[in-house]
């Protein structure tokens, strides 16, 4: 076990939970997002109503006892509407992310430890696409193959994965630098191994933080790329589509609009929490942003 | 010479989520003017605290009580203002690490224009002229050509030697150095003494220093006040102090330094820790570690007399029980 | 030439590859789409003989690597090709447009370092109420998506008060007042959630700044606070700060795009979209180029600022 995480206290588990547990923002975010993530796991249980239900008599209802959230224009109850929706954005969100994740951290990796020709051949494609605002990525990519939200989530885990690439690179480089790997060096060990026991725990805390924080964003450009009509197709809905769909009946029937707002503004809230919870033990020098 | 500053009963504590941290604990000592006052004691002992307190810079978290006397004026209870104008002009003080004292992003000779038209109402020209006679008098070489300079381009004692500029430029009475030679070369430390020691003479300036370096106390000062845990245990002339120390913490912090004379592998050091000052050993500090503790230790011992000149805080002195118990005065069976 | 001078030109030359690079990349948008692109973007038309005059006309039967020269070169010549359907000069949509995108960013990022950067240095150099008020601000700005925010301002300015237009544009030029008017509620969504970055930053730089020893040293020489805090800290603690305008200000520039469409005005982004979905690839590519080469430039120019700021910089390569 590599000399920095016995001294964190053992097993990487055992730094996980106390880094969640650490601060009080961490405890939130933590608590916020396990409440968020059993409703969107048990959205068909919750929801008092079928989302896509035509209802003619129930239209533009203000919230009530019999709609929580209040009805759409089609008589469609929101609450219900906003579990399944939110649902799809998570999925997208957390889906996204965990890609970004596994594709960008052994590259950031690899390119940390080795450095030289290896470092640039993988950075210096990297930072081209952090050079273009990531938006207009996103946008470009699904004009090229075209809307959904899978293509959504790829889009979004495109433009993430360079992030965590860079975050993971520049602890790595910290990592790489201590006389631990030198003495494994010097002991003849493996490359894999040294990066698999010694680089990986120590070199991944900033990049956990930083992917906790991306998750709660990408719900917001899932948001933005649905509303936009780029993200999720009818009828799937998700909370960007709903945002579109509010737009229309604003004046009349505002909570249309309201509540898939809230729903993303404290998603966001609670991954920002967590991940700031995280940081402190995590990411002491902040290298995440 | 008259008393420059005289404090009295002087307490520093820290609010912490653990508690409150007593740092520096009743406290009395007076400066003479125009000395070279050495405060003594390994790190975390208050002295730095102390000074602090004096130049009013202690954090909001500070709350401190007693009295500092300085000059005619009271210090506590000064307000922020008050206690503003004082610093820099009256009172200054230099830091220990001279490559972080310094902004990055300004000039050097500004910096110590910056010190006097912080406190005179002077124009920009009179205080780059006085800045620049300044910057040489502590010894910067072409100094006309490196005011311009960021400090980067300055090495750690050319940096000092800005510092000391900047603390002087006022012509303050009293300067409060902490280690400022800590951070130094061996060779440029004494350059770096010489320096303080010449502008002592020349402009008559009070000078405490603070440090944990023995060597540093024996070429320059002229008294000692021993710190240990917050409290003051011992003041004494330096050549009392080095020939004749009556505490047994000043007792066992000399001969812990290394002589020719020593065993090879056998550092004499002293046993115990330092101890945790959100809950201090009631009475004398030293007393979990003191080769000679008794039942009386547990109440402070006052601060007191052995000889004109040299102060003790210990059971152990007939000065200290008397100050405690002026009625007890020993007078033993014989005269 | 002096340090400096070569430190700004050899960050230009660090820039062109990028930027050529880019221009690949975007190049190759249109013949990445899958299936014929020209019969995608005719659609219904797509009668063999249209296809291939459009395939002539855009001259899509030549090899690619010339097709690309031939596209470069008149993009240095400020020829981007044309609007496929309106057969209007790319270059004159994007005339058109830019100025908008860029007085929504320019507005935006103005309001929001006016407030932000005031507010941050407050909270970082006094505790107590500024700093409760600002951080319930910054979780606030970050947490709230800004087009959700914008269509609440819309329902409260435009629908309930109705003291504000909910969409539009009129230019500047023609008439500043209505300008102002129609760009105030989409100024006031972007510049919410920017500000909240700004201030959180400058609080953490100032913060950070305000705990160093030179601080320290300049209050201890008497320097009045107010001029440790402004003159000292904050031109310490801009580096970062500057950092992350620069990189908000490139992010708006590029994507804005759901605000515009939102508040229908006719800038870059909406251009770039409205052409996605209409399979409009010639102005995509244009548009796309546009935007990021200016992206590259300012994140450059954010660069050369930031090294100015920090004198050390000169003694090569610093940052």
């Amino acid at each position: 076990m590599s000399v920095a995480v016995v001294a964190a206290g053992g097993k990487p588990r055992a730094v996980w939970r106390r880094g969640i547990l650490a601060s009080r923002k961490g405890r939130w975010g933590f608590a916020i997002l396990t409440v968020l993530a059993l409703i969107a796991i048990f959205a068909p249980l919750l929801a008092p109503h079928d989302p896509n239900a035509i209802d003619a008599t129930q239209i533009l209802h203000a919230p009530s006892l019999a709609h929580r959230f209040g009805s759409d224009a089609l008589g469609r109850d929101v609450f219900s509407r906003v579990l399944f929706a939110y649902r799809v954005s998570l999925t997208v969100a957390v889906g996204s992310t965990l890609v970004a994740f596994l594709v960008g951290v052994p590259l950031g990796l690899y390119a940390g430890y080795h450095g030289g020709w290896v470092d640039t051949a993988i950075m210096r494609p990297i930072d081209m696409v952090l050079a273009l605002p990531a938006m207009l990525l996103a946008v470009a990519l699904i004009a090229i193959i075209g809307p959904g939200s899978n293509i959504a989530t790829l889009a979004i885990a495109v433009i993430y994965m360079p992030i965590l690439a860079r975050v993971v690179r520049s602890s790595t480089l910290v990592v790489v630098s201590q006389t631990y790997i030198e003495a494994a060096r010097a002991r003849g060990t493996r490359t894999r191994s040294i990066i698999a026991r010694h680089v990986l725990p120590n070199a991944i805390g900033p990049a956990i933080v930083q992917a906790t924080i991306l998750m709660g964003f990408a719900i917001q450009i899932e948001a933005a790329l649905s509303f936009l009509g780029l993200g999720v197709q009818p009828p799937t809905s998700s909370l960007g589509s709903m945002l579109a769909d509010g737009r229309d009946v604003l004046t009349q029937a505002p909570w249309v609009e309201v509540f898939p707002g809230l729903a993303i503004a404290i998603t966001v809230l609670a991954f920002n929490f967590l991940g700031d919870g995280l940081r402190a033990r995590l990411d002491p020098k902040g290298v995440s942003e | 010479m008259s008393d420059l500053l005289t404090l009295r009963h002087v307490d520093v504590g820290f609010a912490t989520d653990e508690g409150t941290v007593s740092a520096v604990s009743d406290v009395s000592l007076t400066v003479e003017e125009g000395e070279i006052f050495g405060l003594v004691g390994e790190s975390g002992c208050g002295k730095t605290t102390l000074a602090m307190a004096l130049m009013g810079l202690l954090p909001r978290t500070a709350s401190v009580a007693g009295s500092v006397r300085f000059g005619e004026r009271e210090l506590f209870g000064l307000e922020a203002e008050e206690f503003r104008q004082l610093r820099g002009d009256r009172i200054s003080m230099i830091f220990q690490d001279p490559m972080t004292s310094l902004d990055p992003t300004f000039p050097i000779g500004a910096q110590v224009a910056e010190t006097i038209t912080a406190h005179r109402d002077i124009s920009k020209q009179a205080a780059r002229a006085r800045a620049l006679a300044l910057l040489g008098d502590v010894g910067i070489p072409e100094a006309e050509r490196r005011y311009d300079d960021p400090p980067h381009r300055l090495s750690g004692g050319m940096r000092q030697r800005v510092v000391i500029a900047t603390a002087l430029a006022n012509e303050p009475s009293l300067v409060l150095a902490d280690e400022p030679t800590t951070a130094l070369d061996v060779t440029i430390q004494s350059q770096m003494l010489d320096l303080l020691r010449d502008l002592r003479g020349r402009l008559r300036t009070t000078i405490v220093l603070i440090t944990h370096d023995l060597g540093v106390v024996a070429q320059i000062c002229d008294r000692v006040g021993v710190m240990y845990a917050g409290q003051l245990v011992e003041v004494a002339p330096v050549a009392d102090i080095f020939r004749t120390p009556r505490h047994p913490y000043t007792q066992a912090l000399l001969a812990a330094l290394p002589s020719e004379h020593q065993e090879p592998g056998s550092l004499r050091v002293i046993s115990g820790r330092v101890p945790n000052l959100t809950s201090p050993p009631p009475g004398c500090r030293f007393s979990t570690r003191c080769p000679y503790v008794m039942d009386e230790c547990a109440t402070v011992p006052p601060l007191a007399h052995e000889t004109g000149e040299h102060l003790i805080a210990c059971w152990l002195s007939e000065a200290t029980k008397e100050a405690a118990h002026p009625d007890h005065a020993s007078t033993g069976g014989a005269a | 030439m002096s340090p400096r001078a070569r430190y700004v030109v050899r960050r230009l030359f660090q820039a062109i590859p990028v930027i050529i690079a880019m221009s690949i990349f975007v190049f190759l948008m249109i013949h990445l789409v899958p299936g014929d692109p020209v019969q995608t973007m005719l659609g219904f038309r797509a009668t063999p003989e249209n296809v291939a005059t459009v395939r002539a006309q855009l001259g899509l039967d030549h090899p690619l690597l010339s097709q690309y020269l031939t596209w470069v070169s008149g993009a240095l010549h400020g020829n981007f090709g044309q609007d496929f359907i309106s057969h209007v000069p790319v270059s004159t949509l994007l005339a058109q447009r830019l100025p908008v995108t860029i007085e929504l960013t320019l507005l935006s990022m103005t309001l929001a370092v006016l407030v932000g950067v005031p507010l941050g240095v407050r909270a970082a150099a006094k505790a107590g109420a500024v700093r409760q008020a600002t951080e319930g601000f910054v979780i606030a700005g970050i947490a709230i998506t800004d087009f959700w925010l914008g269509i609440m301002l819309v329902l409260l300015f435009a629908g309930i008060w109705q003291v504000l237009p909910p969409s539009g544009y009129v230019p500047f030029l023609q008439d500043p007042a209505q300008n102002l008017r129609y760009m105030a509620l989409p100024v006031l969504a972007l510049a919410f959630g920017e500000a909240a970055y700004i201030l959180r930053t400058t609080r953490g730089a100032m913060e950070e700044v305000l705990g160093t020893h030179y601080v320290l040293f300049l209050r201890a020489k008497g320097v009045r606070e107010r001029r440790v805090v402004y003159r000292h800290a904050l031109r310490n603690a801009a580096p970062p700060i500057v950092t992350v305008i620069g990189i908000q200000f490139g992010v708006l520039l590029g994507g804005a795009i759901v605000i515009e469409s939102l508040f229908a005005l006719p800038g870059v982004g909406r251009l770039i979209v409205t052409s996605i979905q209409q399979r409009n690839y010639v102005v995509v590519q244009g548009g796309v180029l546009v935007v990021a080469i200016l992206f590259i430039l300012v994140t450059l120019v954010t660069d050369l600022i930031v090294g100015w700021l920090d004198p050390r910089t000169e003694e090569g390569d610093a940052t």
